[in-house]
């Protein structure tokens, strides 16, 4: 029962600030995730990040303004429960500020609460391409699939030939295929399959089967974080398609840190290209790791849901600081779209002030055993900053 | 014409493999609902239950494969005898409505312990290496695991079968099934036979949780997600009967297998329209009894 | 809050029967930080009122009651969305006749058949329809709902605003409506045949009832107001998204009815009332372990109180007038 409704982190800083009354001012913060359901473990990931931030740095805020965190459970993604709660945020408990969320639909469906009511949400997670534009008052700093598929897709082009995408049937996992498969025939590969798994599906080896008959080079997959990353993992394995040479590729989804050490063994060599690894070597992120683990446990990795939580927190605290505490959603705004952070544990990062989306940094990585437990090792950088491809190809148009 | 044949052997046999777990864990439940009539929509609770006693042997107390099966059967039979003891029998006599209300009571709060104890993430299974890898037969490969799958399912409902048609014990289930009052006329103590054979169906609902948690995850809400999957397969293979839902949950499997594996673009679907159109055809089920 | 059922009964109003408007009405100039969540109870009334006349008077056991609601919210989402139709009287009409469409076309099969096969049959036809919904992403959304539904003004003149003020009214007028034409219904020679169906089919073929006609006339009608329902949830959330049609839905309304109490009426207003609030409450104080608080409460009704909460308080009504 370690979460309660709202949670009052006002800290050292915020005591000495008792002095001086006249200035004392409370920023409400409404926290949509998923705490019960099937996706409960995303949620618990963008609750801790956001709550870590929060406690490490309460020395950040200007003085005598304190950060009231409201958290409240959309449920899992259901677009009408997050609009109701949001709503409550917003009229009952007057916050100031939204974030979280774990689901797109979930965002959609706040958007036009968002512009109707001026409250500024800056998403954790939810990463569909369209959606952060449904709401001049909506802004991104996760990531969004294309900025790891495409690239993905041309580096794979240069050392294979023949590709399979299998993705999960839901916008994400489209966008996720047809970045994927732009970027490999682009580079001159061939597509000789695709399949959209549905989202509600106990067994994966029908569908790894299918693939595995028909004999490509590389497997390009995206799953939702979580169950379904690990199921289809399994299969893979299961199958001996890695001994079959059908490399494995994805987007960081389907071997995030969190997820990792249940996957086995099987997952050893699997390359997939994320903005975020737990493994990375970044003074920053070392430190971020450390903080996490003393403050949830030595065996728990934070995955990229956790750094997204994070890094929302951390964009949120600027515009706080920016305008000494009193919130005004149209500057607010303003200071997010200037967001620019060279301390995220995942390297460089922005904010692009034309689409008010992520403009992210994106590494190759493997999986490989580090000090016996399995690590996504960074290979290299393929880019430090590369904004949501979807929206250039369209602005080409 | 060979692909074609090879793709055919691999459907029927991962469509087995996943048939086998359904029976294994559906058929107490359609045992207990014939027998007793009572509407028990908690029993994937009891499958989850010894999911969790397999990873916690396994991954916490590194115990063998085989007694960790062998645990998660029996801790979770004398768990749901307690249940029974104690909850269910206050309930016999409750209409069908109260019956759901109460066992959905159950799936709620054993969803949150499961949460308490667990937390959200899956569970890992760590297989035995002899279960890991390949097995080839006939020139193809066959992931090791789902064959032992296949092959100790097999061997319990041949057990199961033996217990049910050739014992003392199975005949007066099968006697109870038929006519209740008739069989307690006879002198059989119905109460305690309901006891015996709700904690074995139970025991198997854990069993099958155990050997399946390597397939279908283990994690909190699997009781309700799972839920549908064996209600389908307990009434399409009708109520109180040990062959039907053993046909019911492999028609279910290969099914389901075959559209994923031919036609992936229709998810779901086919199953609920099997589902539908075997009903009409036989509402009391495929091996239900007639009324 | 005992209610009489049945053609013989009393059929008046009483002075009771008018307690849940004014309180309603109450909530609405007492409580308004309070309005969304009302407005999703009255949603959630109305839903089970349709589930009530077909399982507590006609005595059809569903799973699948979603199938209809989720039908009658898609309808308005894609006919403001999609089509650019944003009156609401009119959504609301079409969504009503879809779900009823779909009522009579299911219903003609499903009611052929009883018991676990009639919940089996129900909860498959849900499914189906969910999966349809998940593939038709150009019409649906798909997994990732329907967004841009806009409502016009009611009668061009009252907005739907950001608190809620006009949604909560709106559904405490359809609640009103469809409570008035239920209970018109229940004590009507119709309601009558329902219940005799209810208890005894055999002999109410006998007298030569048309049974199989009167349950599908019921069918039809309780998914239509279920359409009904779910137009109101995709009017005052402007959003649809796929769990509308799942499992979950049917399974919380069939909780909700059953721990207020069946074929009583007012069942229907109590149990969505109760679990809702309550789960609003247990969500905010414990986010993660919400579920055990509503599952004890379930237990704990059966156990101890048989017939739901109504079932109790009759009993101890009667209790204290024996006493008395």
């Amino acid at each position: 029962m370690k979460t309660r409704m709202s949670l009052c982190v006002g800290l050292a800083a915020a005591a000495m600030a008792c002095a001086f009354p006249a200035a004392a001012q409370t920023v409400k913060i409404g926290l949509i995730s998923t705490y019960s359901g099937p996706g409960a473990a995303q949620g618990d990931q963008i609750d801790k990040g956001a709550k870590l931030y929060m406690k490490l740095h309460a020395d950040k805020l200007p003085p005598g303004v304190k950060v009231e965190l409201i958290t409240r459970d959309d449920t899992g993604a259901n677009g009408d429960v997050a609009k109701r709660i949001a709503q409550e945020l917003i009229v009952r408990d007057k916050v100031q500020i939204l974030t979280g969320v774990v689901w797109t639909p979930n965002m959609a469906a706040i958007a036009p609460l968002t512009a109707e009511a001026k409250i500024p949400f800056v998403s954790a997670n939810a990463s569909g391409a369209k959606v952060v534009g449904m709401s001049p008052y909506m802004a991104r700093v996760s990531f969004t699939l294309c900025q790891s598929a495409y690239p993905l897709g041309q580096w794979a082009a240069k050392k294979y030939k023949k590709a399979y995408s299998a993705v999960s049937d839901f916008a994400p996992g489209h966008e996720a295929e047809g970045c994927f498969v732009r970027g490999f025939k682009e580079g001159g590969g061939e597509v000789v399959g695709t399949v959209r798994i549905p989202l509600a599906n106990p067994d994966f080896v029908p569908f790894m089967q299918r693939i595995k008959d028909a004999k490509p080079d590389v497997l390009f997959a995206f799953n939702p974080a979580g169950k379904q990353a690990t199921a289809m993992m399994k299969a893979y394995g299961d199958l001996g398609m890695d001994k079959a040479n059908i490399k494995y590729l994805g987007t960081g989804d389907i071997t995030t840190d969190e997820e990792l050490q249940g996957m086995g063994d099987a997952a050893l060599g699997v390359i997939t290209m994320h903005h975020y690894s737990a493994a990375a070597d970044r003074p920053a992120n070392k430190a971020f790791v450390a903080a996490y683990k003393k403050e949830y446990g030595a065996d728990l990795n934070p995955g990229f849901m956790v750094v997204g939580a994070w890094d929302a927190m951390d964009a949120i605290y600027g515009a706080i600081r920016a305008q000494g505490g009193k919130i005004d959603p149209d500057k607010t705004m303003e200071i997010l779209k200037q967001y620019k952070s060279t301390t995220s544990p995942r390297g460089p990062m922005s904010i692009d002030p034309e689409t008010r989306d992520v403009i992210n940094p994106e590494y190759l990585r493997e999986v490989r055993k580090v000090g016996g437990k399995l690590a996504n090792v960074e290979l290299e950088t393929i880019t430090t900053a590369i904004k949501d491809p979807l929206k250039e190809f369209e602005k080409k148009k | 014409m060979q692909a074609f044949i090879s793709s055919l052997v691999s459907v029927a046999f991962h469509g087995v493999a996943y048939g086998m777990i359904l029976y294994v864990i559906s058929v107490g439940l359609s045992v207990t609902m014939g027998l007793m009539g009572f509407t028990n929509l908690a029993h994937g609770v009891f499958a989850m239950a010894g999911g969790y006693v397999l990873v916690t042997s396994l991954s916490r107390f590194h115990l063998p494969f085989a007694l960790a099966l062998v645990l998660a059967f029996v801790l979770v039979a004398a768990a749901s005898v307690v249940l029974e003891r104690f909850l269910y029998s206050r309930l016999y006599g409750a209409s069908e409505l109260e019956q759901v209300l109460f066992t959905i009571g159950l799936i709620f709060m054993s969803v949150a312990v499961a949460r308490l104890l667990y937390g959200t993430l899956q569970q890992p299974v760590v297989l035995p290496d002899y279960l890991k890898g390949q097995f080839a037969l006939l020139g193809r490969d066959f992931p090791a695991y789902r064959v032992f799958l296949i092959v100790f399912s097999a061997a319990m409902i041949g057990a199961l079968w033996f217990g049910l048609e050739r014992t003392l014990w199975g005949a007066m289930v099968r006697a109870a099934v038929d006519n209740r009052a008739m069989a307690q006329a006879i002198g059989i103590n119905t109460r305690r036979l309901f006891t015996i054979t709700f904690a074995v169906g139970s025991g198997l609902a854990g069993l099958g949780g155990a050997l399946g948690a390597d397939i279908v995850a283990i994690q909190p809400t699997y009781p309700f997600e799972q839920l549908v999957y064996f209600l389908i397969v307990v009434s399409v293979g009708g109520l109180g009967s040990l062959r039907g839902p053993f046909v019911a949950a492999l028609l279910i499997g290969i099914t389901d297998t075959a559209c994923k594996y031919w036609l992936p673009q229709f998810g779901a679907f086919f199953i609920y329209a099997a589902t539908i159109g075997l009903l009409l055809w036989r509402p009391m089920g495929l091996f239900g009894k007639r009324t | 809050m005992n209610h009489p059922v049945g053609y013989n009964a009393d059929h008046r109003l009483r002075w009771t029967e008018w307690l849940p408007w004014v309180v309603a009405l109450a909530v609405f100039f007492l409580l308004p930080d309070y309005l969304s969540l009302g407005a999703r109870v009255l949603t959630y009334i109305l839903f089970a009122l349709s589930l009530d006349l077909i399982l507590g008077y006609a005595g059809i056991i569903t799973l699948g009651h979603a199938a209809f609601f989720g039908l009658g919210a898609y309808v308005t989402g894609i006919l403001s969305a999609k089509l650019g139709v944003n009156d609401p009287l009119l959504q609301m009409l079409c969504s009503a006749c879809a779900a009823g469409l779909l009522g009579l076309a299911t219903g003609a099969l499903v009611l052929r058949t009883h018991g676990l096969t009639q919940l089996m049959l129900t909860l498959a036809v849900a499914a189906v329809c969910l999966e349809v919904a998940n593939k038709a992403t150009p019409v649906t959304g798909g997994a990732d709902g329907l967004s841009g539904v806009t409502v016009a003004p009611i009668l061009g003149l009252f907005r739907f605003d950001m608190y809620g003020r006009t949604a909560y009214l709106w559904c405490l007028v359809l609640v009103f409506g469809g409570w008035w034409l239920i209970r018109r219904l229940i004590y009507s020679p119709f309601g009558a045949a329902l219940t005799g169906i209810r208890e005894n089919s055999v002999r109410m073929h006998a007298v030569g009832a048309p049974v199989y006609k009167r349950l599908l006339t019921v069918y039809t009608l309780s998914a239509a107001i279920a359409g009904i329902a779910g137009a109101l949830l995709t009017q005052t959330n402007q959003f649809v998204g796929l769990n509308v049609l799942g499992f979950e839905p049917s399974g919380e309304l069939l909780v909700m009815l059953i721990l207020g109490g069946v074929g009583r009426l007012y069942g229907a207003f109590v149990g969505p009332l109760v679990f809702l609030i309550a789960q609003d409450f247990l969500a905010r104080q414990f986010p993660e372990y919400w579920y055990f608080g509503i599952g004890l409460m379930l237990v704990v009704v059966v156990l101890f109180a048989r017939g739901g909460i109504l079932g109790i308080s009759d009993a101890v009504i009667a209790r204290m007038r024996r006493k008395a």
